[in-house]
């Protein structure tokens, strides 16, 4: 934003989100690619779901019953990144006016989403004098993120921040295996995955146990899901030790990984199509003889005359004939093709994250500023069919919002643009079933509560 | 008063007597002065060998032996009936010791609890069950008809670690998973719904788990029991006696860099490579290398520099130097400029942090494109050898190190690098990066400090 504009807008107060550069383009349909304040301006004023994010949030304690904890939604951290790189932590809003008018008026690049602390987080110097640190947070969703750039020695086809169909499915498998431990294993029902912006997902964990973790319980939660023992400096990225796999490796592996892995990441990824590529398959197994003896044969029949297609899937079957044949009777040589699998394939998680819960981790719903792509939800029932190349973009959006013409005083008018199907879908899946159940909550705590002070009032 | 059980079960126990107290409440017991402080550094030597143990990264059965022998060796009494009583006092008196500072509290509780896990391992399985039964946790076994239908993945998870299929009369309590965090992060434990099936010979962590929260919040109340009366009422007597004891075992800090020394940038490369121990010089070069290191690297490398003595401004200056090349500056003051402000205790919560010990260095768990941890722990064999190399340690000496890597001593490996390179023997050995730095420079450069 330049000086002048800024001035006239405290000249004219009414501009306020309708900025002179956004309504000529408003004129035409054609929205140039790209991300800018004016665009976001138009989509926070238009089309960002503030009061369905404020309803998450409140956990039903925006409601009237005696229960409800009506200080809880103030005391969440919500921090802004505002243009320029500033940065703006510990907001907090006690309504959603509060919020909305504050997003509308920042309008922030990014927004996150932090803990819910003892204390109002705005207010968090008044209470640091006091001594004792009672500005600490209480609660916090459970979360996840998985970063497509910690692929980066698994995948060909790009390499960083990029991400193309042929590697997003690394995510997807991701997407599989963590929410059926989440929902199998650790009885969580109110999950919510966010495709990131650009490179990867988050995932929100928000049913009440979740939230109520202490970072001991949930660095267990993210050891569990952690199968890479080996760093940049030692070999080994896998080690599966024992006779038998932990029930939730079994599953992972024979429900998701092994298919995913020789239908779509063998052929994909070209792993065997190259001495390179095999060299780092042929690392993971231990055993010397082996190994020399699948390089004789793969370097012998490089000029033979198989197709390039086959070549992944026949070189594989050689690998594993060669380590499950009867002669290999060796636990650790047969545990080896799991292994081979699991390091490919397996989610790499950034533990960080998950281990501690003041992390900040962005809303969805958000505008990534440098693809310009929306941050939606990801259905983890039909995650295959989703494609992060065609989600809906910042231009794409103000396009369709200047085709249906100017309407006035529209709530909803995210419904006739391409991220209706995403709003919708987080209402009906995620957001009603999570509200009903805080619900229940709140009413069966408040009923233990009545019947413990009665039965002290008998006394 | 409960505390010494073997008497409290007496009375409808008789024949299990299991000799570990719970520590729920301070005896009220008269103690000599001396006794007072005999026993708290005789339960030191137990704690602090303990920490030992941990930090060359010995296994539980190794610990097992470890602790019983300590505590065999350490913690006797002349008198038999005098035992118990040692155990508590010396308990409670090193609460008091080690309740006054975040960083003291931590390093207690975690011993503690190392040690409580170990000696209730030791007891007898029925001793353990009446133990069990004095946590008053809710959890029943699970029924017959339950435990038939999840048999078969009990079985996969007790094979999974290496041991043998549960018999039909195998006990297994089903308990929120929770309430059993280390047996989840280890996967040694069947999940289902949220709830953990925990086998009677694992019940050991949910008692542990329960003593160590109990312990934690009675340490955070003692803390301000000391602050508010009990350090002025005994300024006399036994506040000397406390503050002295916690110095002695725990060694320095090393948050706050020596007055003595302060380096700068300029200096940074050249102190580097004389005087960085291996995991400090690995994230150095990697750093200059990639311009770039994940989060665990930052943080190892970021507050052991604090400790060195580079100043907070020159800290900026030099990641950014770095950082700024791989993602621009721009993004260098909007990532990670925070953490740096940050660890230096100027942002969040303002907590002045700790450079890391060896110990912490040694239990971290680096994983895909981590640098940090602890070398001798690890790099796989080859690039440790490669590392040591570069670092100009001789034939000789490295296979010294190579065994003493081999045996899981990683800080005597460490130390042994440490006298290869300064060809100087260095007999407090090494347990911390800071002191592996203070030490070097005090051969390097023995005029410095004027004071001696």
């Amino acid at each position: 934003m330049t000086m002048e504009e800024v001035d006239s807008g405290r000249d004219a107060m009414e501009i306020d989100g309708c900025e002179p550069e956004g309504q000529e383009k408003m004129r035409e349909n054609a929205v140039p690619d790209g991300f800018n304040a004016n665009y976001l301006k138009v989509y926070y004023g238009k089309l960002f779901p503030h009061s369905d994010l404020f309803k998450w949030m409140s956990y039903g304690n925006d409601g009237k019953h005696p229960a409800c904890d009506q200080s809880y939604i103030g005391r969440r951290e919500f921090s802004f990144t505002l243009a320029d790189d500033i940065y703006l932590r510990f907001q907090s809003f006690n309504s959603v006016h509060e919020m909305e008018n504050s997003i509308k008026e920042k309008c922030p690049f990014k927004i996150d989403i932090g803990p819910v602390y003892s204390v109002d987080p705005t207010k968090r110097h008044a209470y640091a004098q006091s001594g004792d640190n009672v500005f600490t947070p209480v609660e916090r969703e459970l979360v996840f993120d998985i970063d497509i750039t910690d692929y980066d020695d698994v995948r060909y086809c790009c390499s960083g921040a990029d991400v193309c169909l042929d590697c997003w499915p690394l995510m997807t498998v991701a997407i599989k295996v963590i929410d059926t431990a989440l929902r199998d294993d650790f009885g969580f029902n109110h999950i919510l995955w966010v495709y990131s912006g650009r490179r990867g997902v988050h995932c929100w964990v928000c049913d009440g146990r979740a939230r109520r973790l202490s970072n001991e319980q949930r660095a267990a939660i993210a050891d569990y899901f952690r199968v890479y023992k080996g760093n940049e400096n030692s070999q080994k990225k896998v080690s599966l030790v024992g006779p038998a796999l932990h029930p939730f490796l079994a599953r992972s592996y024979t429900e998701v990984l092994k298919d995913f892995f020789e239908e779509k990441l063998l052929p994909g990824q070209k792993l065997f199509s190259t001495e390179e590529r095999y060299e780092k398959i042929l690392k993971i197994i231990p055993d010397e003889s082996i190994t020399s003896e699948l390089r004789g044969k793969w370097q012998e029949n490089r000029r033979s005359s198989i197709s390039k297609e086959d070549i992944n899937a026949i070189r594989w079957e050689q690998l594993k004939h060669m380590l499950q044949s009867g002669k290999q009777k060796a636990q650790g040589l047969r545990r080896c093709v799991e292994e081979i699998v699991f390091s490919y394939t397996y989610p790499r998680l950034d533990m960080e994250v998950s281990k501690h819960m003041n992390h900040l981790l962005k809303a969805p719903f958000c505008v990534h500023p440098k693809t310009g792509r929306v941050c939606v939800p990801i259905d983890p029932k039909s995650c295959e069919e989703f494609d992060p190349t065609s989600v809906p973009t910042l231009s794409k959006l103000l396009e369709e919002l200047n085709m249906g013409g100017f309407r006035a005083d529209a709530d909803d008018e995210w419904e006739r643009t391409s991220l209706g199907k995403s709003v919708k879908f987080f209402r009906l899946s995620f957001l009603q079933p999570l509200l009903k159940s805080c619900k229940e909550e709140i009413e069966s705590a408040y009923n233990a509560k009545l019947q413990l002070s009665k039965n002290s009032l008998s006394w | 008063m409960e505390i010494i059980r073997s008497q409290r079960r007496s009375s409808k126990v008789d024949d299990v007597v299991s000799t570990l107290p719970l520590y729920r409440s301070a005896p009220p017991l008269q103690v000599r002065l001396e006794d007072f402080e005999l026993f708290a550094i005789d339960r030191l030597r137990v704690l602090k060998g303990i920490s030992d143990g941990l930090s060359r990264g010995k296994k539980p059965d190794e610990m097992e032996k470890l602790v019983s022998d300590l505590w065999k060796a350490n913690m006797r009494h002349p008198q038999a009936s005098e035992f118990v009583n040692k155990d508590i006092i010396s308990h409670f008196v090193l609460r008091l010791v080690y309740c006054r500072t975040e960083e003291l509290r931590k390093w207690f509780l975690s011993m503690e609890t190392a040690l409580f896990r170990h000696r209730f391992r030791l007891e007898t399985p029925e001793a353990q069950r009446v133990l069990l039964a004095e946590f008053d946790h809710p959890y029943k076994a699970v029924s017959h008809a339950e435990f038939e239908s999840v048999k078969e993945k009990l079985g996969q998870v007790a094979r999974s670690f290496g041991q043998s299929l549960p018999s039909a009369d195998a006990i297994y309590f089903k308990v929120p998973f929770e309430e059993v965090p280390e047996l989840v992060a280890g996967r040694r434990v069947f999940l289902q719904k949220g709830h953990a099936y925990v086998a009677m010979n694992q019940v050991v962590s949910l008692v542990v788990t329960q003593f160590r929260s109990h312990l934690s919040k009675a340490l955070v109340l003692t803390n301000r029991k000391w602050t508010s009366t009990i350090r002025e009422q005994e300024k006399e007597r036994l506040t000397p006696i406390v503050e002295a004891l916690s110095t002695s075992y725990l060694g320095p800090d090393y948050s706050q860099p020596r007055e003595f020394v302060e380096i700068s940038i300029k200096d940074i490369d050249q102190v580097a490579n004389s005087s960085f121990p291996l995991c400090m010089r690995h994230l150095f070069e990697k750093l200059r290398e990639d311009h770039h290191l994940k989060h665990g690297g930052r943080m190892q490398l970021g507050l052991f520099l604090k400790g060195v003595g580079l100043k907070l401004d020159d800290a900026l200056a030099f990641w950014k130097a770095e950082f700024s090349q791989k993602v621009g500056s721009e993004r260098f003051d909007k990532e990670y400029a925070y953490s740096i402000r940050h660890n230096y205790g100027k942002e969040g919560k303002r907590t002045d942090y700790t450079p890391y010990s060896c110990q912490k260095i040694i239990s971290s768990t680096p994983g895909v494109g981590d640098h940090h941890g602890c070398p001798y722990r690890h790099f796989s064999e080859e690039n440790l050898r490669a590392a040591l190399g570069k670092m100009g340690v001789g034939n000789r000496a490295m296979e010294d190190v190579m065994d003493k890597v081999r045996n899981r001593h990683y800080q005597l490996a460490c130390t042994l690098t440490f006298e290869a390179v300064h060809g100087s023997s260095c007999d407090a050995g090494i347990n911390h990066p800071n002191q592996y730095f203070s030490d070097s420079q005090k051969i390097l450069h023995p005029k410095v400090d004027p004071a001696r």
